[in-house]
């Protein structure tokens, strides 16, 4: 149990950075979630925190421990891997016990604590088998059994339901939910998967080559993203970018023909640039379409409609660009019909147009 | 309940012939052995007589018993064993770790470094034979068994290096990782983990080396006079003995190859339902 703070960490393999300076505080007992697409750094950082890594540049502290420079044994960490590296040679019993055994804790204790872990993961059965004997998903229970069975400041995970096949992975994401809400440690956990970040973390870290772009709680991470790329890999479908032009030192928008008012958080901001030309962002549920034009419509026309059965899923072109609308389920729309397309002011966001940051 | 339909005619007559060409093979190589196997525990009669039986008429131990009570025969078995284990040893401590590196770490060189591994085996120890000589001379390793057996492990090396190498690479690094975060040294994190699932593949390359140091005849031929290998004593005494000697001989010799093959086959096979390469 301790917070974790990580300042201006980085990792260089010959050219490649992994990790760029990256500085991230995880509060004791937070679960956060590293996400990002495949070979943004997300293992490296994580590798780091873990000691597996030695970083080139920067701190690692766990509480008040800076741990930067102790080896991996001394940091007092467990860790998944996706590849689960249950040890082959060890019954389950063993495996579950090993890291207890490093500890020198008594038979007894040992015993306890085993199968106590192994009843949180439903696996008492299997205890006297070795790991060929077993499915990748229980393969995946003894891991996670194994991670949490000693006593671990922070607890680490790398993707490790990426190997289950789909139906296995939804159970297994609800059971360690619950598995660690009730373990109450600090968690680090690596996916690429932005479903999987959004239904588990208390917070996600958006990472893209190397760096974080956002930590923010899911929804504001899915609502609020603080980038175009955040917007794009979260929700699916991914948040539809508009060009658009902030008008009248910031008291409206056009997208187009259409006018649109601000409010709120995005009026403040578009006041701070003054006119000039933006990304607008807005989530294909923040859209209705409607089948007549209105004062502040965008017209275009469907193209795909794709049921979904508790909603519809269309595809629009504008003469602006292609955007995904949620309508419902019952509506009746038909491909190549014309379509007006009404934005909800409070949910839109605007973003630089060249570095694609939140304004 | 339908019968499973018999495979067709072709697949079944393809099959017959490759198990007609393995009993062949296996004919080819296991003949010669039985029939020495038999002249081995036949009395020294039967042995000098013509034609000799396919089938063992008369067991007894008198071949044997000449064979190896004849002059150095034992010393030479000794010296044999002694070198094997020499060899075998030196070449495990100074192969696995090698091996170990060559999986696991990236170094600058480590291309260059294989292709020198294999290149040893470039040079043909006939002509090595003088400058090695006269160096064992000067430095007293002539004619011992510790001198034979660092030739020979000189020639194992290679071997022994790109083997267990593959083997690590058949054991994942992330167990080492996992036992690591678990409190092990990296060390400890080896004798744990690592090491107890390539002993196996560690154990067939033990016995590969032994086998190689046993069967060597060449190096230990000329490196040594009164303390001579089994294979190097036999070579030069063989065309000059009686019949019985020889076959009790190259049955003594074959007895140990036969019985590591064995020995390896039970380690070659998985030891936990895990398949190692
Ligand atoms: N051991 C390594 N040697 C060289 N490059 C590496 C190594 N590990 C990771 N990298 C590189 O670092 C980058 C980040 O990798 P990684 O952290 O594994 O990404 P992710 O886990 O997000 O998919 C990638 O470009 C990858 O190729
Ligand atoms: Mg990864």
């Amino acid at each position: 149990m301790a917070e974790i703070r990580i300042e201006n960490v980085r990792k260089e393999f010959g050219k490649v950075v992994a990790v760029k300076d990256v500085s991230l505080v995880i509060p004791d007992r937070e679960f956060i979630v590293l996400l990002g697409p495949s070979g943004c750094g997300k293992t490296t950082l994580l590798r780091c925190i873990a000691g597996l890594e030695q970083v080139d540049g920067g701190r690692v502290y766990f509480g008040d421990r800076d741990v930067t420079d102790l080896p991996v044994r001394q940091r007092r960490i467990s860790m998944v891997f996706q590849s689960y590296a249950v040890f082959p040679h060890m019954t389950v019993f063993e495996n579950i016990a090993f890291g207890l055994r490093m500890q020198h804790k008594p038979d007894v204790e040992v015993k306890r604590r085993v199968q106590a872990a192994a009843e949180l993961l439903h696996i008492e059965e299997l205890l006297a088998r070795y790991p060929a004997q077993l499915s990748g998903g229980q393969r995946q229970r003894v891991a996670v059994a194994r991670a949490i069975a000693y006593d671990a400041d922070v607890l680490l995970m790398d993707e490790p339901l990426s190997n289950l096949d789909a139906l296995l992975r939804l159970e297994m994401r609800a059971e360690l939910k619950r598995l660690i809400e009730e373990l109450q440690t600090t968690v680090v956990y690596v996916t690429h998967d932005q479903v999987e970040a959004l239904s588990l973390g208390d917070r996600i870290a958006v990472m893209k080559q190397g760096e974080i772009l956002q930590v923010d709680s899911p929804l504001t991470v899915y609502d609020r993203p603080a980038a175009h790329f955040v917007g794009s890999f979260i929700g699916n479908p991914p948040m539809n970018f508009l060009p658009a032009r902030v008008i009248d030192g910031g008291a409206g928008l056009t997208v187009g023909e259409a006018r649109l008012m601000l409010v709120g958080e995005m009026a403040d901001a578009a006041r701070r640039v003054g006119s000039q030309e933006v990304w607008l962002g807005i989530r294909a549920e923040n859209i209705e379409p409607l089948t007549g034009p209105g004062p502040t419509t965008l017209p275009g026309r469907i193209l795909v409609v794709e049921p979904l059965g508790s909603h519809t899923l269309l595809t629009v072109r504008t003469a602006e660009a292609m955007i995904k609308v949620n309508a419902r389920a019952d509506a009746p729309f038909r491909a190549d019909q014309p379509v007006w397309l009404k934005l909800s002011a409070d949910k839109v966001r605007l973003l630089d147009k060249t570095t694609g940051r939140a304004l | 309940m339908t019968a499973r339909p018999a495979p067709p005619l072709s697949r079944r007559l393809s099959r017959v012939l490759v198990y007609l060409a393995a009993i062949l093979v296996a004919l080819y190589i296991l003949a010669p052995i039985y029939l020495i196997a038999v002249m081995a525990f036949s009395p020294r009669a039967v042995v000098y007589g013509y034609p000799k039986p396919l089938l063992p008429t008369q067991i007894s131990l008198e071949t044997i018993s000449f064979f190896i009570n004849s002059y150095g025969i034992l010393d030479s078995v000794k010296n044999s064993v002694l070198v094997a284990v020499f060899t075998l040893v030196i070449s495990l401590a100074i192969g696995a770790p090698a091996g170990y590196a060559l999986a696991r770490y990236i170094f600058p060189g480590g291309d260059i470094y294989r292709i020198l591994i294999l290149s040893t085996r470039a040079f043909p120890v006939v002509i090595l034979s003088i400058p090695l000589i006269t160096t064992y001379i000067s430095w007293g390793l002539d004619d011992s068994a510790l001198g034979v057996a660092l030739l020979h492990t000189a020639m194992a090396l290679p071997t022994t290096i790109l083997v267990t190498s593959s083997i690590f690479v058949g054991v994942s690094k992330d167990l080492e990782e996992a036992a690591m975060t678990m409190g092990c040294t990296r060390a400890g994190a080896f004798r744990r983990v690592a090491l107890p699932l390539a002993l196996p593949g560690l154990a067939a390359s033990a016995i590969f080396t032994f086998m190689l140091s046993w069967n060597e005849v060449f190096a230990a031929a000329i490196l040594t006079l009164q303390n001579q290998t089994l294979p190097a004593r036999l070579i030069v005494q063989l065309n000059q003995s009686p019949i019985p000697f020889r076959f009790a001989g190259g049955f003594f010799i074959l007895v140990p190859a036969i019985v590591f093959m064995l020995f390896a086959r039970r380690y070659l096979f998985s030891l936990w339902g895990v398949k190692l390469r």
